[in-house]
């Protein structure tokens, strides 16, 4: 049906188009409260991106589509792998020590430090995965848990391995050969470059869509998320599930912080750029868990950092603002697709139940 | 009448009756028993002195403060993983009001913004029946970035404070009964077996104590009053229980939910305050360190009520508290406590015919009186592991013997009884 | 048939409107799409046990929802006692003396008889021992056998409804609604029921019972107002009609009765099950239970909710690990085998709850086709899902087995019960089993639906299929099996003949009273 299609497809849009402008007029509100410049902050924002902005905006969404994807495994199946910024970071270090011993030659590192990183995420988000399935310990907690151990982990792991890289006072990993460093592009004539690493996040986004919606695994995981009680009399080994979806998910999230790793810092440092994996929980809600959906929100989230980044030096505005709005637009977005299935499944109703009534006129209870 | 009923279900002992006093007595007199047994064998008397006592109510009480947040929300049937962010709006609350203003203003402003951000989460939850969990994650983005912006546009360029800090706030008033404390000091420091553990634990809550961890304290024991003992706290359980039944009865189940977030949010907010008004003298951006996720565990540990709440509050606050005060040693010394305490665990277990985790136990405690045997001491970097770690054995060892209210994180709409 | 009645359905009774407790005048009540009441007009009368009667999906509840506040009507007018009254919620019911004994309970299974006693209504007797004392009078005055500090999750279906009269008792009721309380009650509990509901109404109360069961109607009914589609046809004394003629005023024609044709049953055994035993906390779940199903032949078991029959059905699909026998499937040991290997060997399953175990409501239809056979065609090519084979299989279920929908892109929960189910029976069948689990099956489902299922059923039965059947419908039971078994305490108690058994003789093994 034609215009069952078209309308469902307007009520996808509707209802984050409404979250954000809501989020919109929140945020101005916050602003005029706190007397900063509403105009003048929409109208840095919202002005158009130098190229090496645009660069920096390419390079961002790509961590935070990454990030996002691996989140959106797990909301699938109804889990909520709030550990993705654990996983990403120890997977990120496995990494880069791997790549940076060098025991392969060329590309064959970057491999192996690939395959290094999503094993160690895996493992990782799969501790969790473990105890929620053996133990019934709630994911959330866990994950959360899971997050503060491996800041502590990495930072004393990274002390143990640190080697004295010349003339940088961070402590770092050793840095990885030049053979194995991943290109990246310019992009008309910016002055910086975008990761090459941008397309393995396009291959993930293709890969998940494919499997989530084309495969039975997908179908599996995609029915114990809608109800785990269906699924278990539908022969689905629920438990088994949802320890592979948390080994996926962290599988996934250990890709997170490889972009930065062979395009920019070439090594894990004390600086390593955290925090990613809580822009993923926003992007994945945003986007509905759809591959296309997300890399939408994990542009805009990207174009929202890079633009509020001179708030500070020409405004004399915190660029936090940005964070309150990247808050808000989760909230309001979950709030108006609520509204926008309940609508919808009113509207259904009545559907149905008009294109039943030359039939027999059904009575309800 | 006649007298064939057929029992649906087998009988589960009601959790009231488990806990009959003579046992508590029992399981209080084996704990003292045994730390000062632990005590006298490491050597470590800093195990249970009246400063570790102190600062162990210290760590505990955002904890708990967080937990009973969570607690009356779960209650009414609403899962609140948004506590982290409320008590977050809590620091900066009293932060703020208590440097401006003064502590006690502090106090209220805490409460407020807490507040403030429970009725964020009930409008998503419960006027709008949106994903507990999800909303709860949304609020904690929320509320770390307008923290963070607003204690820039709050205290840069005043004195004392920055970016990410207010500056020193006054201290609320703390009592002390002389006629007790030196005393009880005193029998502290002959160092003997039982009496002077129970002195330095008597020591600790007659010293130096802070008005707010009086004030903390007793909401405790006002939660459980109210809850189990008035109307209100009976229609808010159960709304938590069977809320399609509550609402057949005339309850406002929807209001009830909202004021439950409400005061969850206010307790969360609270425990903020404390650690910005107790456990420091300023607000300080990252403060709540995990706290508010540590207080769920704490509740799930105390089994959804106040009394369990408390004790796992201690808990958590204990293993922190020596962390802190005594480093890696301590913690060493810790290591060989959970190694007796998992065997002990171990034998339950199996003779409840949990086998299987019985013989978890069983090798985790090997392997932690191996670990023991083997150190001298825990890594510091390491060391600063413990809450979390104890929070995660804690969930692994109790989550499944636990029952948490039986409507709890269902979505609810008005019309739905009958 | 005898009956003084007018149109709008009100006995011309001169001088007795007095008496008269509730008195329902043009009711009418739309949902979206839907009309479940219209022009509904009712007199009760007080001492008296008014019966209302219509089947599933007349709109019997949602009337009785309207007079206890839950809904409010879209038109008419609702008087008490003479006065006209808005009832917006349940506590304005409750204030007009109106008291709800709802079909499925309204308990907390984690508090007490006590506090669930008093929710709602502490101010009448307080929370403490003055709530303790009053509900003992009554416990002891009704004959009730409640104590007030048991937990309401260690107690069974009949104790709870006790409950439940209670409830209402205790807050002043003089007007007291039971929505279908016989359903999970046998029929000696019944009758300790109706001596119950007898003693209220020399009290003076007036008792308002709706049911489908016509016989328990006539025995304890003084006058029966008949619903059909949403409408009151006609309210009778008890008295003055046979339990035929009621049928014909619900129906509007003859009732599809579900007798047995030719027998079917070949000496092919297809399920073979010795000594099932299930632990349970405090009782064994399921206790050496033993039995067989050949190729066309149709076993019903019968029993009280929550004696096994949940865990057998899930015993033999697989569902649950600690069971302890043989189940064997055409010869083959199936005890070892995941669920989805169990669903592979044949074995087509529909369960009592189809929303919790048997559909993805918020899925369309043609993904609801693939649940449970995702690993066969034509859903699945490979590792792949086959879309094509899926919906063209789903249109053809939809055709085949008359499911009333738009297109297969509609999302289950918009399908009414009956095409849930008609669509989960096409589901089940296309998978060509050999053997059928089916656990309540036309469970809230109208009688259109469940005429076409147990056509579907026998049709099936017919070609050889071997059927489990579970209901708590002793009528369908008895008319589609062709042997019954009972389960007790999970162990089968006796085996009957469904053409010479008699309710009474199932409802002795059902409860283990001597018949």
């Amino acid at each position: 049906m034609k215009n069952e299609r078209m309308a469902r497809l307007t009520l996808a849009v509707g209802a984050p188009a409404l979250a954000l402008v809501a989020a919109f007029l929140i945020t101005s509100l916050v602003l005029v409260l706190a007397g900063d410049s509403v105009t003048g902050v929409w109208g840095q924002i919202l002005s158009p991106p130098s190229s090496r902005g645009f660069v920096n905006i390419i390079n961002s969404a790509s961590v935070y589509y990454l990030s996002a994807v691996a989140v959106a495994i797990g909301f699938r199946m109804n889990l909520f792998n709030i550990g993705v910024d654990g996983q990403y970071r120890v997977a990120s270090f496995a990494a880069a020590v791997v790549a940076g011993e060098a025991w392969l030659p060329g590309y064959l590192n970057t491999v192996a430090a690939i395959v290094a990183a999503m094993l160690v995420g895996a493992a990782w988000a799969g501790i969790a995965g473990l105890l929620r399935v053996t133990r019934g310990v709630s994911e959330v907690i866990s994950t959360i848990m899971l997050n503060a151990i491996a800041t502590f982990l990495v930072a004393y792991l990274l002390r143990k391995a640190a080697v004295d890289n010349e003339g940088s006072n961070i402590t770092a990993t050793k840095e990885i050969p030049e053979g194995s460093w991943i290109p990246g592009f310019t992009v008309g004539g910016s002055p910086n470059e975008v990761y090459g690493f941008v397309f393995l996040a396009i291959v993930v986004g293709l890969v998940y869509g494919f499997v989530i919606n084309r495969t039975r695994f997908g179908f599996d995981l995609r029915a114990t998320g809608k109800s785990e009680t269906a699924a278990v009399a539908s022969g689905i080994n629920v438990k088994r599930m949802g320890l592979i979806a948390m080994l996926l998910s962290g599988a996934v999230a250990g890709l997170v912080g490889l972009p930065i790793l062979f395009g920019d810092a070439h090594a894990y440092g004390s600086t390593f750029q955290s925090g990613l994996g809580f822009a993923g929980i926003a992007i994945a809600l945003l986007g509905r868990n759809h591959p296309f959906g997300i890399a939408l929100g994990a542009l805009l989230f990207a174009f929202l950092d890079e633009q509020s980044n001179p708030l500070q030096i020409l405004l004399d505005v915190s660029p936090d603002i940005v964070k309150i709005t990247q808050g808000v637009i989760v909230l309001t977005v979950v709030i108006a697709y609520e509204v926008v299935r309940r609508y919808g499944a009113s509207r259904e109703q009545q559907q149905v139940a008009s294109a039943l009534e030359s039939q027999n006129k059904e009575v309800s209870a | 009448m006649s007298g064939t009923q057929t029992v649906v279900r087998a009988p589960k002992k009601s959790s009231s009756s488990r806990w009959s006093y003579a046992k508590v007595l029992l399981l209080i007199s084996g704990f003292l028993i045994l730390i000062s047994a632990a005590r006298l064998i490491t050597g470590v008397n800093d195990l249970d002195s009246s400063g570790t006592v102190r600062a162990t109510l210290i760590a505990a009480i955002p904890i708990g403060m967080a937990g009973l947040g969570g607690l009356w929300s779960e209650r009414a049937g609403i899962v609140n993983i948004g506590l982290e962010g409320m008590m977050i709006l809590g620091t900066f609350g009293a932060g703020y009001f208590g440097y401006f203003y003064g502590p006690w203003q502090g106090v209220v402003g805490a409460i407020l913004l807490g507040a403030l951000g429970g009725l964020l989460h009930a409008i998503a939850t419960v006027t709008f029946g949106v994903d507990h969990i999800v909303s709860g994650v949304a609020l904690n983005i929320i509320a770390l970035g307008a923290v963070q912006y607003l204690a820039v546009l709050a205290f840069t360029g005043v004195p004392g404070g920055g970016q990410t800090q207010s500056p020193p706030v006054e201290n609320l008033p703390a009592v002390t009964i002389d006629a007790l404390s030196s005393p009880l000091a005193d029998l502290e420091d002959r160092h003997w077996f039982v009496l002077s553990d129970v002195a330095s634990i008597l020591g600790a809550l007659v010293t130096n104590l802070s008005v707010l961890t009086l004030l903390c304290l007793s909401l405790f024991v006002l939660t459980w009053w109210v809850l189990w003992k008035t109307a209100f706290g009976l229609r808010l359980r159960s709304c938590g229980e069977n809320p399609a039944a509550a609402e057949s009865l005339g309850v406002n189940v929807i209001r009830y939910k909202f004021t439950a977030v409400l005061i969850s949010g206010g307790l969360a907010g609270l425990g903020g305050g404390f650690l910005a008004l107790v456990a420091a003298s300023q607000f300080r951006d990252g403060q709540t360190g995990g706290r508010g996720y540590i207080g769920l565990a704490a509740m799930i540990f105390g089994n959804w009520r106040p009394t369990g709440l408390l004790t796992g509050s201690m808990l958590f606050g204990y293993t922190d508290t020596l962390r802190l005060r005594g480093g890696g040693d301590t913690i060493h010394g810790l290591l060989l406590l959970v190694a007796v305490g998992l065997v002990i665990l171990a034998v339950w277990q199996w003779r409840k015919h949990g086998q299987r985790a019985a013989l978890v136990a069983a090798l985790l405690g090997v392997l932690v009186a191996v670990w023991y045997a083997v150190t001298v001491s825990v890594p510091e970097g390491l060391a600063g592991m413990t809450p979390y770690l104890t929070t995660l054995l804690v969930l692994a060892l109790f989550s499944q013997r636990l029952r948490m209210p039986a409507a709890d994180g269902l979505s609810y709409r008005k019309g739905s009884a009958g | 048939m005898n009956s003084t009645t007018t149109n709008s359905g009100t006995p011309a009774e001169p001088g007795v409107d007095a008496d008269v407790v509730v008195r329902l005048r043009g009711i009418g009540k739309t949902f979206p799409g839907v009309i479940a009441n219209d022009d509904v007009n009712i007199d009760v009368r007080r001492g008296t046990v008014h019966a209302i009667v219509g089947e599933n999906g007349a709109g019997k509840s949602t009337l009785m929802k309207i007079l206890y506040g839950v809904q409010r009507p879209d038109s008419g007018t609702i008087e008490i006692n003479g006065t006209a009254v808005d009832l917006g919620s349940p506590a304005d019911a409750i204030d007009a003396g109106v008291g709800m004994v709802f079909q499925h309970f309204m308990l907390a299974d984690n508090l007490t008889v006590l506090e669930n006693v008093v929710l709602g209504s502490e101010k009448l007797h307080g929370i403490g021992a003055g709530a303790r004392t009053e509900i003992s009078r009554i416990s002891d005055a009704y004959g009730l056998d409640i104590d007030p500090d048991a937990m309401v999750a260690d107690l069974g279906v009949g104790a709870r409804q006790r409950i439940e009269i209670l409830k209402v008792i205790f807050r002043g009721a003089k007007i007291i609604i039971l929505d279908e309380p016989t359903s999970v009650l046998v029929p000696q509990e019944v009758e300790a029921l109706f001596d119950n509901l007898r003693e209220l109404k020399e009290e003076g109360l007036a008792v308002i019972f709706i049911s489908h069961k016509l016989d328990e109607v006539l025995s304890v009914a003084d006058t029966v107002t008949v619903v059909r589609r949403g409408t009151t046809i006609d309210t009778v004394a008890a008295s003055s009609v046979t339990a035929q003629e009621l049928a014909e005023l619900m129906v509007g024609s003859e009732l599809p009765s579900p007798s047995t044709e030719e027998s079917t049953v070949t000496t092919d055994v297809i399920l073979q099950v010795e000594g099932l035993t299930m632990p349970g906390p405090s009782r064994k779940l399921l206790s050496d239970v033993s039995f067989t199903i050949h190729a066309g032949e149709i076993l019903g078991v019968a029993g009280v909710e929550g004696n096994g029959q949940s865990e057998l059905v899930e015993a033999i699909m697989g569902m649950r690990s600690n069971t302890t026998g043989r189940i064997a499937v055409d010869e083959v040991n199936i005890a070892d085998l995941s669920t989805r290997e169990r669903r592979e060997s044949g074995i087509g399953y529909i369960p009592a709850d189809r929303h919790r175990h048997g559909l993805l409501l918020e899925a369309p239809l043609w993904e609801n086709r693939i649940l449970g056979h995702q690993t066969r065609e034509p859903n699945v090519s490979g590792p792949l899902i086959d879309r094509a084979g899926a919906r063209a299989d789903t249109q053809r279920i939809v055709e085949e087995y008359d499911v009333r929908t738009p297109s297969i892109d509609v999302l289950a929960r918009a399908l009414s019960g009956g095409n849930q189910q008609k669509l989960i029976i096409g589901r089940e069948m296309s998978g060509k089993p050999q053997l059928l689990v089916a656990s309540h099956p036309t469970r809230g489902v109208d009688v259109g639906a469940q005429a076409a299922i147990w056509e579907h059923i026998k049709r099936a039965r017919h070609d050889g299929l071997a059927v489990l059947l579970i209901s708590a419908d002793l009528d369908e039971l008895i008319g589609l099996s062709d042997t019954i078994q009972v389960i007790l305490r999970g162990e089968m108690v006796g085996t009957f003949d469904p053409a010479t058994v008699t309710p009474k003789e199932l409802g002795s093994a059902m409860t283990g009273a001597s018949a």
